[in-house]
């Protein structure tokens, strides 16, 4: 009696959350998908079937190509340098350095604050002065201190590619593959300087991620190994970071989620960029939609990130899950 | 734990890990000293190129002036950030003792399910959501709703539509934390209360509500510093100038040209304060939200 009663009163406490859940998140979803199919293209509604024809038409898009890359581009910097320089602060603050909890809150500490403020002061901070003028500001100064040529930042239209008449560009034209040599599949500089604030912030993560991951390390491996004769570099390589690899995983899918994402740190160092250098789809996403009424446009842009981000989060959390009930 | 190293090769070696983690603090400091300083600075002496020296003459005209314009939207964040919390930590509470410990069939599948809209681009949900949220407007309007009460409507545009966004889109880490909190719990514990003549609910007030303490500090901090940080749905949601959080405050701030870079840096020192001093003061707690949003329990 008394268990069918409580029974009853679970389900009708956590069917709010999922009631909440089946419309704002998957119907919510299905919502957007329908407003990409359609002809929705001002402030007035309107849900006339259109087809795939939002979808052609964004990968017909240029300004979509550039998206694409800059995503792809953005991703990749960003994780190698994250994944890195957290790993590399991880093993230095399990050395048992003194004042490791000062240098862990300093490295940590970019977390809590909001990307809009990162951007704010990295874009100042990155500013590439007035050319007119000769007159610099921010890391350029520094720069100029050291002799260094001074850089134009997240506003330097170069897009380094593969040169078409240079030796590799022969050859790929010979190859049938010229278009590799397109600026469209280049590395735009000015996404480096948003890939340098974005490590700014997150790379205290992965650290983190990483030293707790450390702290379950067992020291008798570490002793097995080198009784086996293994040297310091040969215990990190086949000891240590294999047992990190859950972590690493859950890091690369973390930071690799997030950055598919990108907006608010865009929006706020340098937008579109120059030439759409550092444009994203979130930031495409929010004009298209919200500023210009295309709004079955804009839903296009948003199933594409959806689909995108669900391709690393789903076998993610199948497999978060699968390892829960094993163990 | 710290052997003393005897050998110089051992010395030279901790001399460099030492500077390396030197140099990487620089690093991370460096945008805090930049906006500490331009911010400290009069018009005249900011956005010149002696921008690393201290100011000649510290003044606070830049806070005074980032202060004149944010503490409105400061006042926003505060209505917007501290209900949502609680809300939406109180749902994630319930939901992760029900996912825990009275569990049905399916109960992971739909744990799972939930978690889903944790990692969802938001941009994916956001068309529907402007639409839903301006009928709710357009509802209260038809239902003749009286101006005194508007407050309480959760539509588009307001700071109540907005606190609703956040707790609906928070129930997957709120609950995701309490139920991996209440997993470790042991069911020896509720057993005794059952056998007591405890029900659902008095188990939750009688056993699990007082060692909640833990896992509420980490939620309350995680959804505290969140919500007041986020940007997507504060700036869609509010055309409204005067309900703008602080977060779309600074974004605009910035973004205008006649406003001076040491009124942009103060103005972000302010915007960054209250989540800098949970940090300073909690960080434990905020580390471990983290954590468990990388499902790691």
């Amino acid at each position: 009696m008394r268990l069918t009663s409580d029974r009853v009163l679970a389900a009708f406490l956590i069917a709010p959350s999922i009631a909440a859940a089946a419309v704002f998140v998957y119907g919510f979803i299905g919502w957007t998908a329908w407003v990409s199919l359609s002809n929705w293209a001002g402030l007035r509604p309107d849900l006339s079937w259109a087809g795939v024809a939002n979808y052609l038409g964004l990968f017909a898009n240029p300004r979509f190509h550039l998206d694409i890359r800059n995503t792809i581009v953005f991703t990749v910097f960003l994780l190698a340098a994250c994944m890195s320089l957290g790993l590399g602060l991880a093993l230095l603050l399990d050395r048992g350095v003194r004042g490791e909890s000062i240098f862990r809150s300093l490295f940590f500490f970019p977390m809590a604050v909001s990307f809009i403020v990162t951007g704010v002061a990295w874009r100042w901070l990155l500013a590439p002065g007035d050319p007119a003028t000769g007159r610099l500001t921010g890391v350029n100064v520094l720069l100029a201190h050291l002799d260094l040529p001074h850089l134009r930042w997240y506003t330097d239209h170069t897009v380094l590619h593969i040169h078409p008449d240079g030796a590799l560009g022969q050859v790929l034209s010979g190859a049938g593959l010229g278009a590799l040599t397109d600026p469209t599949v280049g590395i735009p500089v000015a996404m480096l300087s948003i890939v340098i604030a974005a490590t700014w912030q997150m790379s205290g993560f992965v650290m983190a991620l990483y030293l707790a991951g450390l702290r379950g390390f067992p020291e008798e491996l570490r002793e097995a190994a080198r009784i086996d004769g293994a040297g310091e570099w040969q215990v990190y390589r086949y000891v240590v970071l294999p047992f990190l690899w859950p972590v690493t995983l859950s890091a690369l899918i973390i930071l690799g989620h997030i950055s598919l994402k990108i907006f608010d740190l865009v929006a706020a160092m340098s937008k579109r960029g120059p030439g759409f250098a550092t444009d994203v789809p979130a930031y495409f996403m929010f004009e298209t939609t919200f500023h210009a009424d295309r709004f079955a446009q804009g839903a296009a842009v948003a199933v594409v990130m959806l689909v995108s981000v669900s391709v690393l989060i789903i076998p993610y959390l199948v497999y978060s899950m699968r390892r829960e009930t094993a163990t | 734990m710290t052997r003393v190293a005897a050998s110089p090769l051992a010395m030279a070696g901790r001399a460099l890990i030492y500077a390396a983690l030197v140099v990487a603090a620089a690093f991370y400091l460096l945008p805090v000293y930049v906006l500490v300083i331009t911010g400290l600075k009069s018009y005249a002496e900011a956005g010149l190129s002696q921008m690393w020296h201290l100011p000649a003459a510290p003044t606070l005209e830049g806070f005074q002036q980032a202060y004149a314009r944010l503490a409105p939207h400061f006042a926003n964040s505060i209505t917007l950030t501290v209900p949502a919390a609680l809300i939406s930590s109180f749902l994630g509470s319930v939901n992760g003792y029900i996912l825990a410990k009275w569990r049905f069939r399916g109960a992971d599948l739909l744990f799972t399910l939930i978690l889903f809209g944790m990692f969802i681009p938001y941009q994916s949900i956001l068309i529907p959501l402007v639409d839903t949220l301006q009928r709710v407007n357009f509802a209260a309007a038809a239902l003749g709703v009286p101006g005194w009460l508007s407050w309480a409507i959760p539509g588009y545009g307001t700071i109540p539509g907005l606190a609703f966004v956040h707790i609906v889109y928070g129930i997957p880490i709120t609950t995701l934390i309490f139920r991996n909190y209440y997993a470790t719990i042991p069911d020896e514990l509720l057993d005794a209360a059952k056998a007591d003549g405890a029900n659902l609910l008095g188990i939750y007030r009688l056993v699990l509500l007082p060692i909640s303490m833990p896992a509420f500090a980490v939620v309350l901090i995680w959804q505290f510093t969140s919500i007041w940080n986020e940007f997507l749905f504060a700036v869609v949601l509010t055309q409204n100038p005067a309900v703008r959080p602080v977060t779309v405050a600074l974004y605009n701030l910035a973004g205008s040209y006649i406003v001076e870079w040491n009124v942009q840096m103060a103005g972000a020192l302010l915007a960054a304060l209250p989540t800098l001093l949970v940090y300073v003061f909690l960080g434990r707690y905020f580390l471990r939200g983290l954590l468990a949003g990388a499902l790691k329990g």
